[in-house]
């Protein structure tokens, strides 16, 4: 059956895991313990209805808080698809675990308050789904309910975000309007009676009918290797195979390849999936390559086809997005995670710093503080293998790691 | 190779990658391994990740005593046909030497014990990393949890203030005496798990399939009749019933459910119109709304 992963965003109390609960009660998918556990704590704190969000906020601080401070991963089925939803936090503080959660997202739906309209967290929530080039966006305009279920403040909401979406730079997004009441369950799972002015689907109906945006299938073969592979047994003496993950295309046994950095050529020689041998190994499938020459390849090199080569350079410049208290400033050391290549960076120099809400950059910038955004030049000690995050999610990506904290500190997408 | 194209292909394929990655970026990693179906399914996920190579790290089996006999031989067969190493440590050891304290009364359990021995195992054997076999559809507390899950050197997760994880960059850069908890089938289901136990013929301890059994009933749940290791009371009485577990931990936490699969395909059928969570069998989750999260923060794996 076919999955697909969709991340929310929204602001505090904008009702996203309201939401999310809705699906899985009007979905059935709540089993009966869940859904007794929810009835007996709602009640037990007096509200006349049901507190889905309970089903979705794990930690004790979120209930404590009714807010959502980390991810939480959804998983339910229809008869048509599966879903992975990754209920991600409103809050700014928060940010850097909406974009943990919008990552490996096919779609996302962005939550507005109806009654308060896009305001400045829409924007980033927009921006950053334009970051990582989210091709199918639902824009949920929630709490209906509260608005009267007026076609006017629909249409005034729809107009003000129609304006921030000429001013995104991914034009092949598709954005898709729904006025719903997680609440009470309007156009959510079912066709709501309420709102006859609204024409399009209810939010469930349109997810079944996405076709799963691959979003993978941009780019061309990229091979980095994992894991080297040698059993050195009686029966697999001279053995030596690559492991690793197909990023961008298909590799096929016979293909002339270049093993990066060293640039030797070989050709593959055979494709191993646990014990058996594939003439083709397939995006995404975590397979262990041999190649007909006996030459030295390590963690982290990287096999791609001859004709077709990544950039190679000691230095690049890419959007960050900055997720740590402590800030960033030139001259310090990062690790920069590629993929599974580790090297050691230096900020060469911010150039610009973008707002997210599309009010333009600002020059001469000499920090960057939590969850900001900005285009930042590197320098590294040694080359990577890197394609533009354009035309390349996996091999135009990184990650920074702080080399005292060993903390995640940032997200790179390289222009 | 069509092998990216089905959910539970891509699920495998992420979980191998994961495991390589531990492989990889770990200099003392370790599977812990408990004897059910998810740990199993991460055994067969190692053994595919390297071959033909062998898995390059052990297993460690953190012993509550109360476990089901099934189990245990189960666990002792498949180590020795797959030629790996297991490493045990047994909670009674940690209640021997007053480490822990051993529960009384009606919801006595040694499940929640099995912290202290572990967290000793890992300082012991120095494991910088433990893979296990954790789903985030099991729990809340879990649903939050990333794939290279930080703990300090307490063996304590600190649920607000995760590591960012994005795309497949995992990062298991840690301080000494830090580990990290990975879970390679984070992103599985329940039926996704039995979907592939079923798909690669993989063999599970009996305990899973319908068998009669003796049991109690307290709390609307079944509770095994083992006077040796679950109280009960005198008026509980014991009854015989045709039941199956669906999540196998420590006999005093591990609730059974009627059933009459005796076979995979119609456990599957089972899990599939299934209107109860597998936790819902779980005794200790049930102990208040936060239970899970608890343990987790002291270094429940």
């Amino acid at each position: 059956m076919e999955v697909l992963k969709i991340a929310t965003a929204g602001s505090v109390d904008d009702g996203k895991s309201t939401l999310i609960g809705r699906i899985l009660y009007d979905t059935k998918s709540l089993t009966t313990d869940k859904l007794e556990a929810i009835k007996k704590t709602s009640k037990q704190r007096g509200y006349d209805y049901l507190d889905f969000s309970l089903a979705t906020d794990g930690l004790v601080a979120e209930r404590e808080q009714g807010i959502t401070i980390d991810v939480a991963h959804i998983y339910f089925s229809t008869k048509k698809k599966s879903y992975i939803i990754a209920d991600t936090p409103g809050h700014v503080e928060y940010t850097r675990n909406m974009v943990t959660g919008a990552s490996t997202s096919q779609a996302s739906i962005i939550l507005i308050d109806a009654r308060k309209g896009v305001i400045e967290q829409t924007n980033r929530h927009f921006f950053i789904n334009n970051l990582l080039r989210i091709k199918d966006i639902v824009v949920a305009i929630n709490k209906m309910d509260l608005v009267d279920y007026s076609e006017e403040v629909y249409n005034k909401i729809k107009a003000d975000f129609e304006e921030l979406m000429s001013k995104r730079d991914y034009q092949d997004q598709k954005i898709t309007f729904i006025p719903v009441s997680a609440l009470k369950g309007d156009n959510v799972v079912h066709k709501s009676d309420k709102m006859s002015w609204y024409k399009g689907q209810a939010l469930l109906e349109h997810l079944e009918q996405l076709n799963k945006a691959d979003i993978y299938n941009v780019g061309t073969p990229r091979f980095p290797v994992q894991y080297v592979i040698r059993p050195k047994t009686e029966e697999f003496h001279d053995f030596r195979g690559y492991a690793g993950k197909v990023y961008g295309g298909n590799l096929s046994v016979g293909d002339e390849v270049i093993v990066l950095p060293s640039k030797t050529r070989s050709k593959i020689k055979d494709i191993y999936f646990y014990n058996e041998k594939y003439e083709t190994a397939s995006r995404r499938s975590s397979v262990t390559i041999t190649l007909e020459d006996d030459i030295n390849v390590s963690r982290g090199d990287m096999i791609v086809k001859e004709n077709d080569i990544p950039t190679i350079d000691k230095q690049f410049t890419a959007n960050v997005c900055w997720m740590d208290a402590e800030h960033l400033t030139p001259g310090t050391k990062y690790v920069v995670q590629h993929g599974v290549n580790k090297v050691l960076a230096k900020v060469d120099r911010i150039n610009h710093k973008i707002h997210p809400d599309y009010s333009g950059i600002e020059k001469d910038v000499t920090e960057l503080k939590v969850n900001d955004i900005a285009s930042v030049t590197f320098k590294l000690n040694k080359p990577i293998f890197y394609d533009q995050f354009k035309n390349h999610r996996t091999n135009g990506s990184f990650i920074l790691i702080d080399t005292q904290s060993n903390n995640t500190v940032g997200a790179g997408f390289i222009q | 190779m069509n092998k990216d194209t089905s959910h539970i292909n891509s699920l495998e394929n992420e979980a191998i990658y994961i495991i390589r990655e531990v492989a990889a970026q770990f200099e003392r990693p370790v599977l812990l391994f408990s004897g059910g179906k998810d740990s199993i399914t991460l055994v067969r996920l190692a053994v595919k990740a390297f071959y033909p190579a062998k898995v390059p790290f052990p297993l460690m089996h953190i012993d509550t005593g109360h476990n089901f006999p099934e189990t245990i031989e189960f666990r002792d067969r498949l180590v020795e046909e797959l030629g790996l190493e297991l490493i045990v440590r047994n909670v009674q050891d940690s209640i021997d030497e007053g480490k822990v304290k051993e529960e009384t009364g009606r919801y006595a359990s040694r499940n929640q014990l099995q912290t202290t021995t572990l967290l000793d195992a890992i300082e012991e054997f120095k494991f910088d990393a433990c893979i296990g076999g954790a789903r985030r559809d099991e729990e809340k507390a879990r649903a939050k949890e990333r794939i290279f899950s930080v703990r300090d050197d307490f063996g304590q997760w600190d649920e607000k203030n995760q590591r960012p994880e994005l795309f497949d960059m995992l990062n298991g850069q840690i301080d000494l005496g830090q580990n990290v908890r990975v879970f390679p089938i984070s992103n599985w289901t329940e039926l996704d798990v039995w979907s592939y136990i079923e798909e690669e013929n993989i063999e599970i301890p009996s305990i899973y399939f319908a068998h009669k059994r003796k049991v109690f009933l307290r709390d609307g749940m079944i509770w095994s009749a083992d006077d040796e290791v679950v109280y009960r009371d005198d008026h509980e009485e014991v009854i015989e019933e045709l039941v199956r577990f669906r999540t196998v931990g420590d006999m005093s936490c591990t609730a059974a459910v009627l059933s009459d699969a005796t076979t995979i395909t119609k456990v599957v059928e089972e899990i599939r119109e299934s209107t109860i969570s597998e936790r819902g069998a779980r005794i200790d989750d049930k102990r208040s709304e936060a239970a899970m999260e608890k343990r987790k923060q002291q270094g429940y794996f």
